[in-house]
């Protein structure tokens, strides 16, 4: 482990982006002490102040309707972060027991799995999760106030985003627990007479760590694209709860006006889901030393 | 071969059925109903009539029966009519498909062109400064939102520099020499292109690269070397021609992420192709536009499949079409 952390220390990319992730974490969770240090408040709009050049007020300046820009998007980047975080964990577990189950149990049940994973990987899935996020969680039986509050808006999102991520982790898993199975602490376990539930859960998935960790952060990367892309349809995260991509929506009509509207939401998505790409490769290359020279 | 065909065929066919069924399921999750609409565009109607329409129209019925009734009719070839556009949903589809295949085929032919060559170079140079920077590229490439590209692009070329148009298609009148209709329509195509080729480059680049450098490790690579073959041959015969065929298959599932692509490239470009329909139909209730659209969506993306499976044999004849594939 500490040889680990060595060599991801010398990836010089993958510690300037965790350098760089903690940085905007920490300042998104405490946005709302800085507001209050600040003394703006985020959500209060003000006509007479639309597009405010920078200043020592408005460190961004302000919106079309007079909000803080910066405060805006650092309660965005709550959003986006929060929802990218809880994506990523669940489609890393569903992916997981999928294909832990798909390698381990073999057979028939290996070829429908796979096969649907392709399938789901092949479909256009974008316009698909455009509808997934349109319908009526009502006539699914949620009631109303729970269907209108912010809070469902938010699962739902985290959930519409896991319904993709599963895939690569599902193949990724399957392929190791191939070769996992057969080695001997397996079928050590095996001949002692464990349950194969537990084999899978005990012996495998725990092997399977590393793999899973370098696919879960890269995943929220892939994930906070895709939640930005779905908030700024207006299909994600619903105004005025800011996220990244929502914060995006008006900006084409402005871009006479205000062409620095669309940059910085835009620009810290990028930097964000390229940091954590970066720190995904990294990891890669400090839990696999294999893949390092090649 | 024929065998093949036969269970691909079906396998096809299943799969576009279950799929129906699923956006069937999905689209009448969808809030409110046309008889809803129908009530808001009309102050006169009262409750009664809204009860009477939704028994007319078969809409007081339980889900399964209702696609079940929407699948009889549409294995005769009748989709239905789109409420917005108040033509049959395939007069409206059809023309947009060509465009949006216009628009994604442009973007994939280019993206493959660069990626390929970008890949392959990078492989034979690993660790090298051209290797770094492809691969920093490619992690761009990978990290930007599709939309906020397009917004640069536009800010850039349409309202700083006013070169290119910041959307739509070109209509040309009756009368226009073809060669200034072609001209114009490829400015038109230039934008939305470069956004749809840039966010592929990425992946395409890397899985070139990966392919290319697992093959340049084989032994074969090592025994052509080794008998004295040219670089260039080593590179090109040897290593290139069994990398393409894994190339091949993302290719191929890389369809889907096309159609998802256009679904974004058109919306910021204002292109009237599929993406767009779909994504409107869905934002204005327009029920049957949106279920076919996203029909045709993937029939289309499993056609692509198809192709890039034979494909896939004709350039790896150790993959035999006839052999029970597992």
């Amino acid at each position: 482990m500490t040889r680990g952390w060595n060599r991801l220390r010398r990836h010089h990319l993958a510690r300037a982006s965790l350098v760089f992730l903690i940085v905007i974490m920490v300042l998104s969770l405490a946005a709302p002490l800085i507001a209050e240090l600040r003394g703006v408040d985020p959500t209060q709009t003000d006509l007479f102040r639309r597009f405010e050049p920078p200043s020592a007020a408005y460190w961004l300046g302000t919106d079309d309707v007079g909000r803080d820009l910066f405060q805006r998007l650092l309660d965005g980047g709550r959003v986006s972060l929060l929802v990218g975080l809880a994506g990523a964990l669940l489609s890393g577990l569903l992916g997981a027991l999928i294909g832990v189950a798909a390698g381990y149990l073999g057979g028939r049940l290996d070829a429908f799995l796979m096969r649907f994973t392709d399938g789901v990987i092949a479909l256009p899935l974008l316009p698909l999760l455009i509808v997934v996020a349109a319908i009526d969680p009502r006539k699914l039986g949620v009631p109303a106030e729970l269907a209108q509050s912010e809070a469902f808006s938010l699962y739902r999102i985290v959930v519409i985003i896991a319904l993709t991520g599963w895939t690569t982790v599902a193949r990724l898993v399957r392929a190791e627990t191939l070769s996992l199975k057969a080695r001997d602490f397996s079928r050590a376990a095996q001949a002692l007479g464990a349950r194969p539930i537990r084999i899978m859960l005990r012996h495998i998935l725990p092997n399977t760590a590393g793999s899973l960790i370098v696919a879960t952060t890269i995943s929220m990367g892939t994930l906070i694209l895709l939640e930005s892309t779905l908030s700024f349809l207006g299909l994600g995260i619903q105004p005025p709860a800011a996220s990244w991509g929502n914060m995006l929506t008006g900006a084409q009509e402005l871009l006479q006006e205000a062409p620095l509207l669309a940059l910085w939401p835009g620009l810290l998505i990028f930097l964000t889901v390229i940091a954590f790409n970066f720190l995904g490769d990294g990891l890669q290359d400090a839990l696999d030393p294999r893949s390092e020279r090649r | 071969m024929s065998r093949y065909f036969v269970s691909r065929a079906v396998q096809t066919l299943l799969t576009l059925a279950v799929m129906s069924l699923v956006v069937f399921v999905l689209i009448g999750l969808m809030p409110g109903d046309p008889i809803d609409l129908m009530i808001s565009g009309d102050p006169n109607m009262k409750s009664e009539d809204a009860a009477r329409l939704r028994a007319a129209y078969g809409l007081d019925k339980p889900l399964l029966e209702r696609y079940l009734a929407w699948a009889s009719e549409a294995v005769q070839g009748n989709f239905g009519y789109s409420r917005s556009f108040g033509q049959p949903v395939l007069t409206i589809l059809w023309p947009r498909l060509l465009n949006t295949l216009l628009l994604a085929g442009s973007a994939f032919v280019l993206s493959v062109a660069i990626a390929l060559p970008l890949g392959i170079w990078a492989a034979a140079h690993p660790r090298s400064r051209a290797d770094y920077l492809i691969n920093l590229f490619c992690f761009a490439g990978i990290s930007t939102p599709p939309f906020w590209l397009a917004l640069l692009l536009i800010t850039l070329f349409a309202v700083f520099l006013g070169w290119l148009p910041a959307g739509g298609m070109a209509y040309p009148r009756p009368g226009t020499p073809w060669s200034v209709a072609l001209a114009e329509q490829l400015r038109h195509l230039v934008l939305p292109v470069v956004t749809l080729t840039l966010v592929q480059l990425g992946p395409y680049t890397r899985f070139m690269r990966g392919a290319m450098i697992e093959a340049l490790r084989q032994d074969y690579v090592r025994t052509a070397r080794a008998k004295g073959a040219p670089e260039r041959t080593v590179l090109w015969r040897h290593a290139f021609a069994n990398a393409l065929a894994p190339v091949l298959t993302i290719l191929a599932l890389s369809f889907g992420g096309l159609f998802s692509g256009a679904v974004i490239t058109e919306t910021m470009f204002a292109w009237p192709g599929m993406g767009k329909a779909i994504y409107q139909a869905i934002l204005e209730n327009d029920y049957n536009l949106a279920l076919v659209g996203l029909l045709l969506a993937t029939a289309a993306t499993i056609a692509g499949n198809l192709l890039a499976d034979l494909g896939y044999a004709w350039v790896d004849p150790r993959v035999s079409l006839a052999a029970d594939q597992p």
